[in-house]
């Protein structure tokens, strides 16, 4: 186990790394770096003190190592909309984005876990039948569109919840519902057809043979075995909706992370979009670290192997 | 004396402290002499696509209180199917009961609703002890909760009131420091462990009817006949009676009262267990016997039963068996023999013996 | 029971003729989309840039106010709906092809020389996969979004880095098993040379999976795109793009909900089509391998 947890660590170091590397092309490949690292007004003399700092006379590799240097400290370079650490900027605002990826996810399994278990116990019934269009309905149906039309009907038609902005539980609902809306389909997907093979294993057999009522069977029992290869998933779906949170944000003018990448593509305010991608690569590389680390929590074969 | 026999007799265990069978089963009328178990003419079909299935067709036998039966024949001939049927668990959607009677100490048991078989039956009055000892154990739950889980559902008792009887069952089955060992998971215990959490899974409740489907089948020799022992001191404990299907002749012998045999989906011969192997009288269980090896018979020629098994959605007309049966006549083509009783306490289902 | 019989999905019978049997309605709505695509200027009724002031806001034509002349209405500028979502059917269609061609190239390329040489090189264009994996493809999208310039050679850039991996995975785990199999062998211990093997042998088996993953993915990148021209990243005005119309319907969303309705029909419309066609595609193309 311990092997395995510093394999994955080290994977995931990787992973930032090259990240990292990603962000560092990115900054050569537009020409003039200082260019994108210094607001439009900037003089001679920023140009010249940022090209000394950032070690431009130097060559690339060693530019490199003074880039992660920095970026280890996490220190990307100042924003100059708001004066201030980019990565700080954007750390302030995580929490709103975890926030919202969270009810996102919860979202997601809530309409999932049911789904997907009753689809596999009755298979072929209504539920089964009306999951499948849902499934295919998600995967083709953009969740900015979704929270699109939320706003139409809920908030604006029908007043119910408000559209736009942070706040309480209220606020949360709609881009939740429009984040989570995607990983819908597939996690009903794959909890029906673990739930499928479960349910025709020797041990729900077993449990059946020595009288255990259905609804234990399979909401007490079978749900946790099948729950083993969803956490696998919980793992790329929350990254995703990690990403998906940057255009979920935009549309219900949410105060996260994504929406101050945006806007800061637009201001040309370059240390904070670089930042933005360090900083979801990272929690990428954690969020599947702790799901990594989950199924052993879930899967005793794994804890113990 | 065994291994286990041995061990049981050098640590007194705790059994004392438990409720005895028959104090958990206060109600309990003293055993009739008519049997514990009377099976009737059951048929259980299996409806495929492709037809009809009759995995269980006609099948009839009792079984008294501490008794054991054993159900021998090849796969497929329906053995494990009337297992399954005694419990109302034929194979979901295909498989259905469609005729016959099964009585469990008088009660009627075909027909009951589903509930009513899940609350009163699994578990509580027939229990089944599965094949493969690997398969059978979830594998995301401790032994422990495993066990307790029947002796919660049937209300014997509570949470942790469950855990604590289940921590007894372990240690009856003989499972080592069993107090620790609950809370284990399945893939943490051995082959011969696993099936001995399955035994306390079945016997959790006191059940009447232990089922015990070629539960040695996955284990090693040695560790095969320590759970044979661990059975019958089981049985002897429990009063249960026992229906021990199996494929190998060698077990049953050891094991079994009466034998029964069965060719697709029919018993065709049922005698005490001494009586079949002296004197089979089917052509069938003729052939079966002829083909196990006997120690110290070395160099006779292993005799196979001629033909293949049939096809089971397309029986041959009559007697299933006659296209492999040496003695086959033109009524064994026509019509299927009657179950008749030959020398006592026999029954052979055979033209032959009419 | 495998055996029993089961009902037929609804949603399967109204979409295709019959269980596995082509899916006629899909295939329609993809043509439409290829046919809008390359005929567009000359079926759109009107252009779909013309301003006039004096038609804004009109409704979709079956609502009171509607016009036949502006069958889905027309928006703030009293540009019509329908020209400028056949205008943007052009610009779906493209970037989706060009995107899916070069990173089903990329990615296959990289994906055989991973499985067929495999040691250093497989390990470290698996770690380039792992990486590239890593980074959501979003805020790498704005990433390269913030540096380079604007428009459909950008957007075609960032879904190719996003979406290569998908294909060097697939080609990969197919070479390495292809690898094992006899004929590969054969040739190789033939003398036949590697381009040969290469093009011979291994990029026929793999052509099939390759089509199947590029028609499922069309809808996933049209998707994409929209959601990178919906925040203003992808194709910039006076082009016309689904994404970008939502953008801007989004400003009237309280007076005219057709606004953000229309182009929202036409991404589902197109998405969806290319998903039904593509498992159409993966069950006739390989009734085994049904994972993808």
């Amino acid at each position: 186990m311990s092997g395995y947890i510093a394999r994955r660590l080290l994977q995931g170091v990787v992973a930032i790394v090259g990240a990292l590397l990603i962000v560092f092309v990115a900054q050569r490949l537009s020409g003039d770096p200082v260019a994108l690292m210094l607001p439009m007004d900037a003089t001679e003399e920023d140009f010249a003190a940022m090209r000394q700092a950032l070690g431009l006379d130097r060559p690339l590799p060693a530019q490199f190592v003074v880039f992660i240097a920095n970026a280890v400290q996490g220190d990307f370079g100042d924003s100059y909309q708001w004066q201030a650490p980019a990565m700080a900027l954007l750390l302030e605002r995580l929490p709103a984005t975890l926030e919202l990826a969270l009810a996102g996810l919860v979202f997601a399994l809530l309409l999932a876990v049911p789904l997907g278990v009753i689809s596999a116990v009755h298979r072929g019934g209504v539920v089964d039948r009306v999951a499948k269009i849902f499934a295919m309905l998600g995967q083709a149906v953009p969740g900015f569109w979704i929270g699109l039309l939320l706003i139409l009907f809920i908030a604006v038609e029908l007043q119910w919840l408000p559209a736009f902005g942070r706040g309480g539980l209220a606020n949360l609902v709609l881009p939740a519902i429009a984040l989570g809306w995607y990983p819908v389909a597939a996690m009903t997907r794959t909890l029906r057809s673990s739930m499928l093979d479960i349910l025709d294993s020797d041990y729900v057999r077993m449990e059946r043979a020595i009288g255990l009522p259905e609804r234990w069977i399979v909401w007490r029992f079978a749900l946790r075995n099948a729950f083993v290869p969803l956490v696998t998933m919980i793992g790329v779906y929350f990254a995703n909706m990690l990403g998906g949170a940057f255009v979920i944000e935009v549309v219900f003018a949410w105060p996260g992370v994504g929406r101050a990448v945006v806007d800061a593509v637009f201001a040309r305010d370059f240390p904070v979009v670089q930042a933005g991608v360090v900083l979801a690569a990272v929690v990428f590389v954690v969020v599947n670290l702790i799901v990594d680390l989950s199924y052993g929590f879930i899967d005793p074969r794994i804890r113990h192997g | 004396m065994s291994a286990a026999k041995l061990l049981a007799w050098l640590r007194p265990s705790k059994r004392r402290e438990r409720p005895t069978a028959r104090e958990m089963q206060p109600d309990r009328v003293a055993e009739p002499r008519t049997g514990r178990l009377e099976v009737r003419d059951l048929k259980t079909h299996l409806f495929l696509k492709r037809g009809v299935l009759k995995a269980v067709d006609g099948v009839s036998f009792d079984l008294a209180a501490r008794e054991t039966l054993g159900l021998i024949g090849e796969s497929g001939s329906g053995k494990t199917m009337t297992g399954l049927s005694l419990l109302g668990l034929p194979p979901k959607p295909a498989g259905r009961i469609v005729e016959g009677s099964v009585k469990l100490d008088g009660r009627e048991l075909v027909g009951l609703p589903e509930d009513v078989l899940v609350d009163e039956v699994r578990g509580r009055q027939i229990a089944m002890i599965s094949q493969d000892p690997m398969t059978s154990l979830n594998p995301v739950f401790t032994v422990g909760a495993q066990v307790a889980a029947p002796i919660r559902a049937h209300g014997l008792a509570q949470a942790s009131a469950a855990l604590g009887m289940a921590v007894d069952e372990l240690d009856r089955v003989r499972v080592p420091s069993a107090r620790e060992r609950a809370r284990d998971f399945p893939h943490q215990f051995s082959g011969g462990m696993r099936q001995r959490v399955v035994a306390a899974m079945a016997i959790a409740c006191r059940p009447r009817l232990l089922i015990a489907d070629e539960p040695t089948s996955a284990l090693d020799v040695t560790i095969q006949v320590q759970f044979m022992d661990l059975i019958e001191r089981l049985q002897d404990e429990t009063d249960a009676a026992l229906l021990f299907i199996t494929h190998d002749l060698g077990v049953a012998a050891s094991l079994c009262h009466r034998i029964a045999v069965m060719y697709a989906g029919r018993i065709v011969e049922l005698a005490d267990a001494t009586e079949l192997y002296a004197a089979p009288k089917h052509p069938y269980s003729q052939g079966l016997l002829a083909s196990v090896p006997k120690l110290g018979r070395r160099g006779e020629r292993l005799t196979a039963i001629p033909g293949n098994p049939p096809n089971p959605l397309d029986l041959p007309s009559g007697c299933a068996f006659h296209p492999c049966c040496p003695h086959a006549t033109e009524q064994c083509r026509r019509e299927a023999p009657p179950t008749v009783a030959v020398d006592g306490s026999g029954e052979v289902a055979c033209w032959l013996h009419v | 029971m495998a055996e029993a019989v089961l009902p037929r999905p609804l949603l399967g019978r109204l979409l295709r003729a019959r269980e596995g049997g082509f899916p006629y309605i899909a295939a329609t709505v993809l043509a439409l989309v290829l046919v809008c695509a390359l005929l567009g200027p000359w079926i759109s009724p009107h252009d779909a840039g013309r301003i006039a002031l004096s038609e804004a806001m009109t409704p979709p034509a079956w609502l009171e106010g509607g016009s036949m002349s502006h069958v889905l209405g027309t928006d703030n500028l009293g540009r019509d709906i329908l020209s400028r979502i056949i205008a943007g059917a052009r610009v779906s269609a493209n970037v989706a092809l060009y995107a899916i061609v070069l990173s089903g190239f990329i990615g296959a390329v990289l994906g055989m020389a991973a499985g067929y040489f495999g040691g250093v090189v497989d390990a470290l264009i698996s770690r380039l996969i792992d990486v590239q994996m890593s980074v959501p493809s979003i805020p790498l999208a704005m990433l390269f979004a913030a540096v380079l310039p604007p428009g459909e050679a950008m957007v075609i850039f960032i879904i190719v880095l996003s979406y290569w991996t998908w294909y060097a995975r697939l080609v990969r785990g197919e070479v390495l098993s292809l690898r094992e199999r006899d004929f590969v062998k054969l040739a190789k211990v033939a003398g036949v040379g590697t381009p040969t093997v290469f093009y011979r042998h291994l990029a026929p088996n793999v052509l099939n999976m390759l089509l199947v993953l590029a028609t499922l993915q069309f809808g996933s990148v049209i998707v994409f795109e929209a959601g990178l021209s919906f925040l203003g990243l992808g194709i910039q005005p006076p082009n016309v793009s689904w994404g970008g119309m939502l953008a801007d319907g989004r400003n009237f969303i309280e007076v005219a909900w057709w606004l953000i309705t229309m182009p929202g029909l036409a991404i589902m419309a197109a998405c969806l089509a290319s998903n039904l066609l593509g498992d159409w595609l993966r069950d006739t193309l390989d009734p085994v391998r049904r994972q993808l």
